[in-house]
């Protein structure tokens, strides 16, 4: 495939996240500005944290005067969801030379949702990942450009767009779904997720939910060791 | 704020991001082909993609507290997820699936609130 045909592939592949991440990009660009944060250290910021829920939280606890020791437990509690995603892209980031640090860098929830469920065709395409997770950032740091270049007077009416990850989401589920042809993994993010919403409070939500499914799975996998070792 | 706290400030969220990020791979490196590696590659994605739909959806609760009771945005953002749904189920378009969910939920928002 040519070069300019791999990004348009890639540009189209991440057009979704785009249309939210413009948005909640410049959503913090502007709330960074708002608490009195120079433009560049908002735009650093995008640049080599890139991590959504974790630049609003930074910018939340900037405000408060928080220490540091505070900052780094805040920030590796509310990020920890992602060592599971690590877990399960061992294998498939396998291979990927210069690109996988970036890979790894790169890897928020909504990368981790499409490179997860790329085509099957493109299995092990590092060339893919690596553009989609680019422009993904990308994107996120227009939008901060956007914020804190724009403030508060961004005229767009653009109310409800976020609404874009969220219909990613259920789009890449339905992909899954149809992948894998199996209920366990729904019926388990069924059940802690719906447990997590009851009983867990908004901070500690995704790490409960994707935690305890990852425990769940565990056991699941040594359940069918068992059956497999008995005759 | 000095220019040098803030930069320190912006240093330490930035490595513990990226170290929740590496750990797994830095520390199981040796391990991916074993097979409970192997067991939550295939399954924990499709787990988590389920687990973000219910997580951006949390704020539909009709029951909150003992009595109907939504945001302003509990139904469109239930009503626009039908029809992503529907529309990918019927031409697995995913950006068509995408624009009409985020168009149709847009309207319903904007038009609720002006």
């Amino acid at each position: 495939m040519s070069l300019p045909r791999a990004w348009k592939e890639a540009g189209t592949l991440t057009l979704p996240v785009m249309f939210g991440y413009l948005p909640l990009g410049a959503a913090y660009g502007i709330l960074a500005v708002e608490v009195g944060m120079p433009w560049w250290a908002a735009l650093l910021m995008s640049l080599i944290i890139y991590a959504g829920a974790g630049q609003f939280l930074a910018v939340a606890l900037l405000a408060a005067g928080a220490g540091l020791m505070e900052l780094a437990v805040a920030t590796l509690m509310l990020n920890s969801r992602h060592l599971f995603y690590g877990l399960s892209l061992l294998k498939r980031f396998q291979g990927a030379g210069w690109r996988k640090p970036y890979l790894i860098f790169a890897l928020t929830d909504e990368t981790y949702s499409l490179i997860t469920t790329l085509p099957t065709e493109h299995g092990n395409d590092h060339g893919l990942a690596f553009r989609v997770s680019l422009l993904n950032q990308v994107w996120w740091v227009l939008g901060t450009i956007a914020g804190v270049l724009a403030g508060t007077t961004l005229a767009f009416n653009s109310q409800g767009i976020e609404f874009a990850l969220t219909a990613l989401f259920i789009v890449l589920t339905l992909e899954q779904a149809r992948r894998l042809r199996r209920w366990l993994p729904f019926a388990i993010a069924l059940g802690t997720g719906l447990g997590g919403v009851l009983l867990l409070p908004d901070r500690h939500l995704l790490l409960g939910a994707i935690g305890a499914a990852s425990l769940i799975l565990l056991f699941h996998y040594r359940l069918g060791r068992d059956r497999e070792a008995t005759p | 704020m000095s220019q040098s706290s803030l930069l320190v400030f912006i240093a330490v969220c930035a490595v513990a991001t990226f170290a929740t990020r590496i750990i797994p791979f830095v520390a199981l490196a040796r391990h991916a082909d074993h097979p409970l590696i192997l067991h939550l590659g295939r399954y924990l994605p499709p787990t988590v993609m389920l687990i973000l739909v219910i997580y951006a959806l949390r704020d539909f609760r009709p029951l909150l507290d003992g009595q109907f009771n939504t945001g302003a945005t509990g139904w469109p953002m239930m009503a626009a997820s039908l029809i992503v749904a529907v529309l990918h189920l019927w031409r697995r378009n995913a950006l068509l699936s995408i624009i009409g969910g985020t168009g149709a939920y847009m309207a319903m928002v904007q038009s609720t609130i002006t």
